[in-house]
């Protein structure tokens, strides 16, 4: 299959980017600086993200707010013109489809459906199949929707002297419209990495001039905006406890293992809510926790967790060196008993026993809480 | 892109230099650059190493790289340095970011290496 390219590609390879596959796209992992200091800068000035491999689904029609609100975890009937929602879409089995952002429409009628672009072609064929016989509508408007994230403790003020202040003026888990550099822009103060900041839906003939016209205007006014590359996104996501599809999150494990159930609504009905209650009444085969080494040495994904004893408990599900609380860490799938803060395990690394431990989550409070 | 003339190469990037009557190990710059960021260094563990032997692991953000040596010999030395700045290996690939020291069981290993003309043609050949 030929890997696709977003329209920033030619602006990564002229700006030092290194290119890799991810998820069918050509996408850059890093530029020059370098994942941990790609990383640092986003904790403490401002970041940008290509994630136009993100894709983004419209649901609407007369039947659309029921039939949305079944298909997925959260309560989208509390939900406010032009506010958005983290969310995940089960299988009956309550296994994890796509963890997913609803954005209500600002005129309140209809949704549009943030997923993951390892997914897209998946979740679109499941919310179409779903739809079945029902007065709903669903389009795929990846292609020409643009999505690029604007990250950091400096990012609103950015977004604020371009906007007037009315970035600033947006809630958390809001949007608005606005216009930047003459194009028409949907503005969400949403984000993965624990930092404040917007996620910028706009034209996708118009990719460059927002992207440039943000690292230009943050030059003029002192605030530098360096391009951040998917191995920093990933540490970034991993230190304030967001999980990754394809790693925390998979069709064989629930939100209840996951450590989700807060992003699943119990007074609704939806689909895998059966499965889960009953796992979660029953007991869960495996918790989530994050661990750090008290040994040296980095854990790296589908790493065998063990017991003090020996006996295998678990894999890893990320494991990395994180930048920002510099630790040697990462989150694993366990055996319940071994879930609580403070228990002893082991991660194998190669051929060594290393120890480790259970630790409080998340590891960085995200700025906004 | 540096190529230290005084070292020598193996094909797996690996640098060696002579001191006195030991050999001292690193990664090539070409190796370092290419892994990126480095953020922890298995330092060698134990005492003796056959020829063509991992001997230490250098870690970057993304990967996990197996260094080989290609002398046999007694580990005399390793960099401690770098269990708290592995990132040495960066910034310094040739001289504080070296590895460790070996006394080879055979010195003249160490001549059938490749010399920094070589390993600079090798690599050119790679990109």
């Amino acid at each position: 299959m030929d890997l696709k390219r977003t329209r920033l590609y030619d602006w990564h390879q002229k700006n030092g980017a290194t290119i890799v596959p991810f998820a069918g796209w050509e996408l850059p992992i890093q530029y020059a600086p370098g994942p941990i200091s790609e990383h640092k800068a986003v904790r403490e000035t401002a970041g940008l993200f290509d994630i136009d491999h993100m894709g983004q689904i419209l649901v609407e029609g007369e039947e659309a707010d029921d039939f949305l609100n079944y298909l997925v975890t959260a309560d989208l009937s509390k939900l406010e013109p032009w506010n958005s929602t983290y969310s995940l879409m089960c299988l009956p089995s309550g296994g994890v489809i796509d963890d997913l952002f609803v954005y209500r429409k600002g005129d309140g009628k209809g949704w549009m459906v943030v997923v993951n672009a390892s997914n897209l072609v998946k979740d679109y064929k499941w919310i179409v199949k779903q739809s079945e016989g029902k007065k709903v509508t669903v389009t795929d408007i990846s292609v020409e929707t643009y999505m690029i994230a604007f990250q950091g403790p400096k990012a609103i003020e950015v977004m604020d002297s371009l906007t007037d202040g009315r970035t600033g003026k947006i809630r958390r888990f809001s949007s608005g419209e606005d216009t930047l550099f003459g194009v028409k822009v949907l503005v969400g103060r949403t984000g993965y990495t624990g930092e404040d900041g917007v996620e910028l839906f706009y034209p996708a003939d118009r990719a460059e001039t927002v992207w440039q016209g943000i690292i230009d205007h943050g030059k003029k006014i002192g605030i530098e905006v360096l391009p951040i590359g998917l191995a920093a996104r990933d540490s970034l996501r991993f230190e304030p406890g967001f999980p990754l599809y394809g790693h925390e999150l998979n069709e064989e494990k629930t939100p209840a293992e996951g450590l989700l159930k807060w992003a699943c609504a119990f007074d609704k009905d939806f689909i895998g809510k059966e499965a889960i209650e009953k796992q979660m009444a029953e007991g869960l085969p495996s918790r989530l926790v994050s661990f750090e080494l008290t040994d040296k040495g980095v854990p790296r994904e589908e790493y065998t967790v063990l017991s003090p004893e020996g006996e295998e408990i678990g894999y890893v599900a990320t494991g990395l060196y994180a930048p920002w609380v510099d630790k040697y860490c990462g989150n694993a799938y366990v055996k319940p008993e071994y879930a609580k803060v403070g228990t002893e395990i082991l991660i194998q690394i190669r051929s060594k026993s290393k120890k480790a431990v259970v630790i409080k989550r998340p590891l960085y409070v995200p700025s906004y809480r | 892109m540096k190529f230290d003339k005084d070292a020598r190469y193996s094909e797996t990037h690996e640098w060696v230099r002579k001191e006195g009557d030991l050999l001292v190990f690193g990664i090539s710059d070409y190796a370092q650059s290419k892994i990126g960021e480095v953020v922890f260094v298995e330092l060698p563990e134990e005492d003796e190493f056959e020829k063509g032997a991992s001997f230490s692991v250098v870690e970057s953000v993304k990967s996990a790289n197996d260094l080989y040596i290609p002398v046999s010999g007694e580990v005399v030395e390793v960099n401690e340095a770098l269990e708290d700045d592995p990132d040495l290996v960066n910034s310094d690939a040739f001289g504080d970011g070296w590895i460790c020291k070996i006394k080879p069981s055979d010195m003249s290993d160490f001549d059938g290496l490749l010399s920094a003309a070589d390993y600079e043609k090798m690599v050119s050949e790679l990109d």
